[in-house]
């Protein structure tokens, strides 16, 4: 006799209060395949934990923004942000689709001259720029975004030195009508800096006024906001046309837009209430052709987005570890993936969903990392089916961050995967050995050998 | 290990405790633990009985129901009187 599938006893008792609007269903259909590839034979074949990125989702994603904002607005640039995800696979893909490069580092713009992006679609962002790479950039005609005085008077000094004008934008930052307001990039619009910093770059004859740019924060929920800076931004672009005769050439809206993970505190899905890629090109583009603008002077609008455009399609599959249960009772779940890997689970609640079926039967659980660290924990608080030991689960909408800001701590970095559109599976990082670690480390000779 | 014997479980799972007034759910394989516990009988002989059903084996079927029980004592659901003698 064919035994029967095992499921641990499970006893709960009902508790049934008044229904509240925000009663959701909390059962979670299995994930037994990405793209039509088994999760199972994945694990089998490049381990757990494992990242997985969809390339489908990725250009599928990369298509709904493109169309959001070019059928609202004539010319339309986005540039890919390096530092959400710098794996050449994923950046590859974005460029594939289009996407200039923005990048943050001298690192991260090395990484796509790597990748084959022309210089002059690289834009430069970030406050710590160094001399070294402020020439370079310059000189390959790369689009600098000044950050401070310091770096405006830096780069025209160097500037005397060079055969062409390095193609320079200002960062402007701005209150939006938002909390928190973000004010530690670039110059300030309400103040007077922005418009000051402008007036020296004229000025100075040194530099070649290419454009102006912002960012507003972060996951901003409020699509108003962006319309708000795009009329600031519009504005200033205006005075420089007025006072200047200069037109520029483009206006750079940043990142920040919200992807459909849900933020810690929320009560409703962010999938169902995160403004989409339409909500802020509305904001965006309506503030843009309703300003001064003459037609034919319309600025290119260049869009940073990075979160929004990875986020969903990454995933991590993970194994149970151990279940356990807390002093007061409640139900503990180790796996094996920690913040280690998943950082932004400080911020979200990521969707987790089983890997194989399962009954209808569920508990709450609390969901750890496999660190010895009391904050490694992935979810406080879920619903989730008797899971046994050796049973997987998948973590969704992971591919924004996590593969850059994740920590080689205590243990080591796994396989990343990417599924083609053919549903081929492609190793796109290979996972770390103890060489990864200990090969730049030095032990002076009178601390070797110790017994 | 017994249960209370005034409880009432039906087929689906739905199991009432008339001395409390509560009401649980308990899935197929904890009803089907809990009709032996109600024939009496022993941990051993309930371990045997499912590890020949069901694909588990014993290290983990001892610890969950090392947990059942005690999911069972904490509602109450054992009996009182044989909760003393031990």
């Amino acid at each position: 006799m064919e035994k029967k599938i095992y499921e641990r006893p499970h006893i709960v008792k009902l508790d049934t209060g008044m229904p509240g609007k925000f009663g959701m269903r909390n059962d979670a259909p299995p994930t037994t395949h990405i793209d039509g590839v088994s999760v199972k034979e994945l694990v089998d074949k490049f381990g757990s934990p494992l990242f997985v990125i969809s390339e489908h989702t990725i250009r599928s994603t990369y298509h709904k923004a493109y169309k959001a904002f070019s059928t609202r607005y004539p010319k339309v640039q986005f540039a890919w942000s390096y530092k959400t995800n710098y794996l050449p696979a994923v950046c590859n893909v974005f460029h594939q689709e289009g996407s200039w490069a923005e990048v943050v580092s001298g690192f991260e713009y090395d990484k796509a001259l790597a990748n084959g992006v022309d210089p002059g679609k690289i834009i430069f962002n970030g406050p710590g720029k160094s001399s070294a790479e402020l020439k370079k950039a310059a000189e390959n005609g790369s689009l600098i975004h000044i950050d401070h005085l310091d770096e405006l008077y830096m780069l025209t000094d160097l500037a005397g030195d060079m055969k062409r004008k390095p193609l320079v934008a200002i960062r402007v930052n701005m209150d939006t009508g938002i909390y928190p307001m973000w004010d530690r990039f670039g110059f300030n619009y309400e103040n007077g800096q922005a418009w000051d910093a402008l007036n020296k770059i004229m000025l100075s004859g040194k530099l070649e006024l290419a454009g102006l740019h912002t960012h507003i924060g972060t996951f901003i929920l409020g699509a108003n906001a962006y319309g708000v800076a795009a009329s600031k931004l519009a504005d200033l672009a205006l005075g420089l046309q007025q006072k200047f005769n200069h037109t520029i050439r483009y206006i750079d809206m940043g990142g920040g837009f919200a992807s459909k993970n849900t933020l810690k505190g929320s009560y409703l899905p962010g999938a169902d209430t995160n403004p989409t890629f339409d909500d802020y090109a509305e904001a965006i583009t309506t503030a843009l052709v309703n300003s001064g603008f003459k037609p034919e002077n319309l600025p290119m609008l260049i869009l940073e987005t990075g979160r929004a455009l990875i986020d969903e399609a990454g995933y991590i599959i993970t194994s149970i570890l151990a279940n356990k249960r807390l002093s007061t009772g409640r139900r503990a779940t180790i796996i094996d993936a920690g913040v280690n890997l998943l950082f932004t689970a400080f911020w979200y609640q990521h969707p987790v969903t089983p890997a194989q079926g399962f009954s209808q039967y569920r508990e709450e659980n609390t969901i750890y990392g496999p660190l010895c660290m009391n904050i490694d924990c992935v979810r406080e608080s879920i619903n989730l089916p008797l899971l046994n030991k050796g049973d997987k689960l998948v973590i969704h909408y992971t591919g924004a961050y996590n593969l850059t800001q994740w920590m080689q701590f205590i243990t080591l970095r796994p396989n990343v995967v990417m599924i083609d559109p053919d549903g081929m599976v492609h190793l796109i990082r290979q996972n770390e050995s103890i060489d990864t670690v200990c090969t730049p480390e030095n032990t002076p000779q009178y601390l070797q050998g110790v017994k | 290990m017994k249960i209370n014997e005034n409880l009432a479980i039906s087929e689906s799972g739905f199991l009432f405790n008339p001395s409390t007034g509560e009401s649980f759910t308990v899935n197929p394989i904890g009803a089907e633990i809990l009709e032996l516990m109600r024939e009496g009988k022993t941990e051993a002989e309930i371990s045997e009985s499912i590890i020949r059903s069901y694909e588990v084996d014993s290290k983990t079927l001892q610890k969950d129901l090392h947990d059942f029980s005690e999911v069972l004592r904490h509602h109450q659901l054992l009996d009182q009187y044989e909760e003393t003698k031990n």
